[in-house]
C-alpha cells in the first residue's frame, strides 16, 4: 500500500509526496495538524491540510525571511514574529549575538507543543533564553504596541484560514506603529505565479503600502510551495534594501547559511517582468 | 397525524420527499429545478433551485396551512412560548403591518414610542389607524434614542382610553428596552393589547442574560425577525400571538398583502432556524454575549470611542440592555458614525450594519469567529490613529421630537406640492424622510417641518447617510400638504 499526502495547490494543481508515516494527527481549536514523514521531503508540518514547512527547504525560507532585514538594519535589537511557531525564523535570528529579545507571537499553542516534540531542528532555537513565546492572536499582541520593535516579521499560513487578518490593512498599520522610526516589516507574500495567489499578493502589497513610505517584494525559489516562486515583503519606514545593504559587515559576521548570500540579496530584489505589472513596482 | 418534535423539519422533509420521489412538474417555478435556467443554477447551487418549489398538496399552503407548514408553525410557537406562530415571507415589516392591522382600523387609536421603524408608521398609512406617539428619552451624550418611561405610558394611557394597543420595541435598533412586563400589565388593566416589534430580538427567545422576550413577558404580539439573529434566510420572519387575539382574523389580515407563491426556501429557513435555535441556541448566544463583552471592553480601552454598555441601565429611560449588540459612539474622535462606517467598509473591507450621526453599530452573530473580531478592533485603533481629528463642530443628536399635525393616512393621501426641502420650514410633511438604515423616520407624513429638522437632514446628508423616502430620488424636493 502506498500513502500519499496532496496539497491542493489550486483547484486544477497538485502536488503530492509519498508518505512513510504520520507521526501527528490531531485537532486543535484553530485548526487540524498532521506532521508527516516523507520520503524526498522529510518532515513536513501540514495544517488545515496545507503544507507549511518540509525539513527538507525550509531552510530557503526562513534564511529569506531573516537574513534579508538584518543584512540591512544596522542595529536589529528587539523583533516580533507573527505566527512562526514552528521556530524556524527564531532559529535564524538566534544566530546574530546582537539581538536582545525576540518576541514569538503564535495563536495555536498546540503548534509550537508539536514542533518542540517532533520538528527539533527547527524548533531547537525556541529555548533560547532571548525567545519569549506569547499565545495570542497577534493582531491582538500588537495592537497596543508603539515604537517598540526593529523588526517585525510575518511568518504565517495563507491568507485563508487562521492567518486571514494578517494580510490586512489594519494589521500593517498596527505594524507600522508597533516600529521604531527605523524598523523593517518582512511578510510572507504568497506567489504571484497562480491567479488565486495573485490577487492576494497584489491586496497584500496594497495595504502595506498605505502605512509604509517604502515597500516592496523580493523572490526565492521554495520547491514545495505552490509554483515553488515566492516572495516575501520588505516595507520600511528608512532603509532601502539594496542601497543600505552592508555586505561587508554581514559576511564578516560569518554566519553560516544554506541558500542566503549578500549577491543573491541583491538580486532578490530584481523581478520578473509580470511580477512588476502586478504589483505596480 | 404524525406528532412532531422539536427535532424535526416538516417542511424541510416534505421537500426532501417530494425530490426523491422525482415528481415531474407540470407547474410553475418554471427554471423546473434549473433544468430551464442553467446559469440560475450555476450560480445559486443546486440544492438551492431544487428546493425552490411551489405549494403542492404535500408542502401545503402559506396562505391555508392545513398540514407540514401547520405544524412547523406549531413547533415555531411552542420554541417562542406563543400560543400561534405565522411564517412571514414578506419580510418583518410585514409582520408589523400584520400586527397594526390586525388590531386596528381606520380612526383607531394606537400608542407607539415615535422612534418606531417605518414598517409601524407604513401600516398607519395603509390602514388609517392614528398614532399617539410616546416620545422616547434621549441620550443628550450619545445623541440616541432611548425607551417609554412608565410615566409617559401611564399618562398617554390614561389620556387615550379609548388607544386599541400599544406597540413596544423590544430592543431598538441600539439595544434598548422598555420596561415591556409593566407595560403589559398596565396594557391589560386598560383593555389595551402589546403589540412588540421584536426585529431585534430573536435571541432574546433562547439566550441567557438578555432582557426578557415579549411572549414570555405577556405581550399579545410579536414580530420577530428571525433572518436578522435567528439565522435564517433574509426575508423570513415570524408573528407571534398569544391566544387574547383571533389567529384566524390574523391571518386573514396577513392574507391581504402577503404573497401568495411564499418561497419554500424562506419557508424551510424558519422551520431549520428554529430547529438550530432550540437546539444550540443558548450556546451561540452565550458565545456571542461574550465576543460582544470582549470588544466593547478592547474598544473601551482604546480612548477616544465609546461602546456602551449595561451601564446605560437606569430601570427608567433604558430599563434594560441587550449587551449583544456593539454599538460605538464615534464623535469623541471627531469623525461622524457614517464616516467611520464608509472608512472601515472602503478602506478596511469590513461592512458593519449602520452608522449614524454619532454611532456605528455592529452585529455580532455565531457566524463570527474570533479572528473577525480581532479585525473589527484593529481597524477601529487604526482610524482613530490616523484620521482623529476635533469634534468641533459634528452634530450632537440623532433624534428630533416631531410635531404631529396630522394622520399619517390623511397627510399621505391629501393634495400635495412638492417643493425644494429648504424651502419648507413650517409646512406639514406629506411623506418619509429616513436614513437607511436604521429606518427610523426623521419625518412622518402628517408632521410639521422645522429649521432643526432641516438642519439635521442636511447634516445628514453631507455626511453621507443613505437617504430615503420621499418621491424624489434625490431627496431635494419634498411633498408638503397643500
Amino acid at each position: 500500500m502506498e500513502l500519499w499526502y496532496t496539497d491542493q495547490h489550486t483547484d486544477n494543481v497538485r502536488f503530492s509526496m509519498k508518505v512513510e508515516k504520520e507521526l501527528v494527527s490531531l485537532e486543535s481549536f484553530y485548526q487540524k495538524i498532521n506532521l508527516l514523514k516523507t520520503y524526498d521531503y522529510g518532515k513536513v508540518l501540514v495544517l488545515d491540510g496545507e503544507l507549511m514547512i518540509t525539513e527538507r527547504d525550509e531552510f530557503i525560507y526562513h534564511e529569506m525571511a531573516v537574513h534579508v532585514p538584518m543584512a540591512v538594519h544596522p542595529k536589529v535589537k528587539k523583533v516580533l514574529v507573527i505566527g512562526g511557531g514552528d521556530g524556524g525564523s527564531a532559529r535564524e535570528l538566534t544566530k546574530y549575538d546582537t539581538i536582545e529579545q525576540i518576541d514569538v507571537v503564535e495563536v495555536d499553542a498546540e503548534v509550537v507543543r508539536i514542533c518542540k516534540e517532533f520538528f527539533p531542528e527547527v524548533s531547537d532555537s525556541l529555548s533560547d533564553k532571548r525567545v519569549k513565546i506569547h499565545f495570542e492572536e497577534g493582531i491582538r499582541f500588537a495592537r497596543g504596541i508603539y515604537d517598540e520593535y526593529d523588526l517585525i516579521i510575518v511568518d504565517c499560513a495563507d491568507p485563508y484560514g487562521p492567518a486571514e487578518g494578517l494580510f490586512t490593512r489594519e494589521f500593517y498599520g498596527i505594524c507600522w506603529k508597533a516600529l521604531k522610526e527605523d524598523g523593517i516589516l518582512i511578510n510572507q507574500h504568497e506567489s504571484p505565479y497562480y491567479e488565486q495567489h495573485a490577487r492576494s499578493v497584489q491586496m497584500a502589497h496594497k495595504h502595506i503600502q498605505f502605512s509604509f513610505p517604502y515597500s516592496t517584494v523580493y523572490q526565492c525559489h521554495i520547491p514545495s510551495y505552490p509554483s515553488g516562486h515566492w516572495l516575501f515583503g520588505f516595507a520600511s519606514k528608512k532603509y532601502d534594501p539594496i542601497k543600505d545593504l552592508d555586505d561587508e559587515k554581514w559576511n564578516n559576521l560569518g554566519i553560516q547559511t544554506r541558500y542566503y548570500n549578500t549577491k543573491l540579496h541583491q538580486g532578490a530584489f530584481y523581478l520578473p517582468n509580470y511580477v512588476m505589472e502586478l504589483l505596480e513596482i | 397525524m404524525l406528532s412532531f418534535t422539536q427535532e424535526d423539519l416538516p417542511i424541510f422533509d416534505a421537500l426532501e420527499k417530494q425530490r426523491l420521489e422525482r415528481l415531474v412538474h407540470f407547474d410553475v417555478p418554471g427554471h423546473k429545478g434549473g433544468r430551464g435556467n442553467k446559469e440560475l443554477k450555476q450560480c445559486l447551487g443546486e440544492t438551492c433551485v431544487k428546493l425552490d418549489v411551489n405549494s403542492m398538496k404535500p408542502l401545503d399552503n402559506l396562505c391555508h396551512p392545513s398540514s407540514v407548514i401547520k405544524e412547523a408553525q406549531k413547533l415555531a410557537a411552542e420554541a417562542f412560548g406563543a400560543d400561534e406562530a405565522f411564517f412571514i415571507v414578506n419580510g418583518t415589516t410585514a409582520a408589523v403591518q400584520g400586527m397594526i392591522m390586525s388590531v386596528c382600523k381606520a380612526g383607531d387609536k394606537v400608542i407607539m414610542p415615535r422612534n418606531v421603524h417605518r414598517s409601524a408608521i407604513n401600516a398607519l398609512v395603509i390602514n388609517g389607524a392614528i398614532p399617539v406617539y410616546i416620545n422616547p428619552g434621549i441620550n443628550k451624550h450619545l445623541g440616541i434614542p432611548l425607551g417609554m418611561t412608565m410615566e409617559d405610558v401611564e399618562r398617554t394611557i390614561l389620556e387615550n382610553p379609548d388607544a386599541k394597543a400599544i406597540l413596544v420595541n423590544n430592543p431598538t435598533y441600539y439595544g434598548i428596552c422598555s420596561n415591556i412586563v409593566e407595560i403589559v400589565k398596565l396594557a391589560h388593566k386598560h383593555g389595551m393589547l402589546v403589540l412588540a416589534d421584536e426585529a431585534h430580538g430573536t435571541h432574546f427567545y433562547f439566550g441567557e442574560n438578555l432582557p426578557i422576550s415579549a411572549m414570555a413577558a405577556g405581550a399579545d404580539m410579536s414580530a420577530v425577525s428571525m433572518h436578522k439573529t435567528g439565522g435564517s434566510l433574509t426575508q423570513s420572519s415570524l408573528l407571534l400571538t398569544k391566544n387574547t387575539v383571533n389567529a384566524d382574523y390574523v391571518r386573514q389580515i396577513i392574507n391581504l398583502t402577503q404573497t401568495t407563491s411564499a418561497s419554500y426556501l424562506l419557508l424551510s429557513s424558519l422551520d431549520i432556524a428554529r430547529k438550530n435555535l432550540v437546539k444550540n441556541g443558548k450556546e451561540m448566544f452565550a458565545r456571542m454575549l461574550q465576543m460582544a463583552d470582549y470588544a466593547r471592553e478592547e474598544i473601551n480601552r482604546m480612548e477616544g470611542y465609546y461602546a456602551f454598555g449595561e451601564e446605560l441601565v437606569d430601570r427608567n429611560l433604558t430599563f434594560d440592555f441587550d449587551q449583544t449588540k456593539l454599538s460605538i459612539h464615534t464623535r469623541d474622535i471627531g469623525l461622524a458614525g457614517i464616516e467611520v462606517y464608509d472608512i472601515l467598509r472602503d478602506d478596511y473591507g469590513i461592512q458593519i450594519e449602520f452608522g449614524d450621526i454619532g454611532n456605528i453599530l455592529a452585529i455580532i452573530s455565531a457566524g463570527d469567529r474570533n479572528l473577525e473580531i480581532e479585525r473589527l478592533i484593529a481597524a477601529l485603533s487604526e482610524i482613530k490613529r490616523i484620521y482623529k481629528r476635533d469634534k468641533a463642530g459634528l452634530f450632537d443628536h440623532e433624534y428630533i421630537n416631531p410635531k404631529i399635525v396630522m394622520g399619517p393616512q390623511e397627510a399621505f393621501y391629501a393634495e400635495k406640492e412638492s417643493l425644494l426641502l429648504n424651502d419648507c420650514s413650517g409646512r406639514i410633511c406629506g411623506e418619509f424622510v429616513m436614513c437607511y438604515p436604521p429606518g427610523i423616520p426623521i419625518l412622518a407624513p402628517g408632521e410639521k417641518i422645522t429649521d432643526d429638522i432641516l438642519n439635521y437632514t442636511n447634516y445628514a446628508k453631507e455626511k453621507g447617510c443613505f437617504m430615503t423616502g420621499t418621491e424624489d430620488m434625490n431627496i431635494e424636493y419634498i411633498n408638503v400638504v397643500k
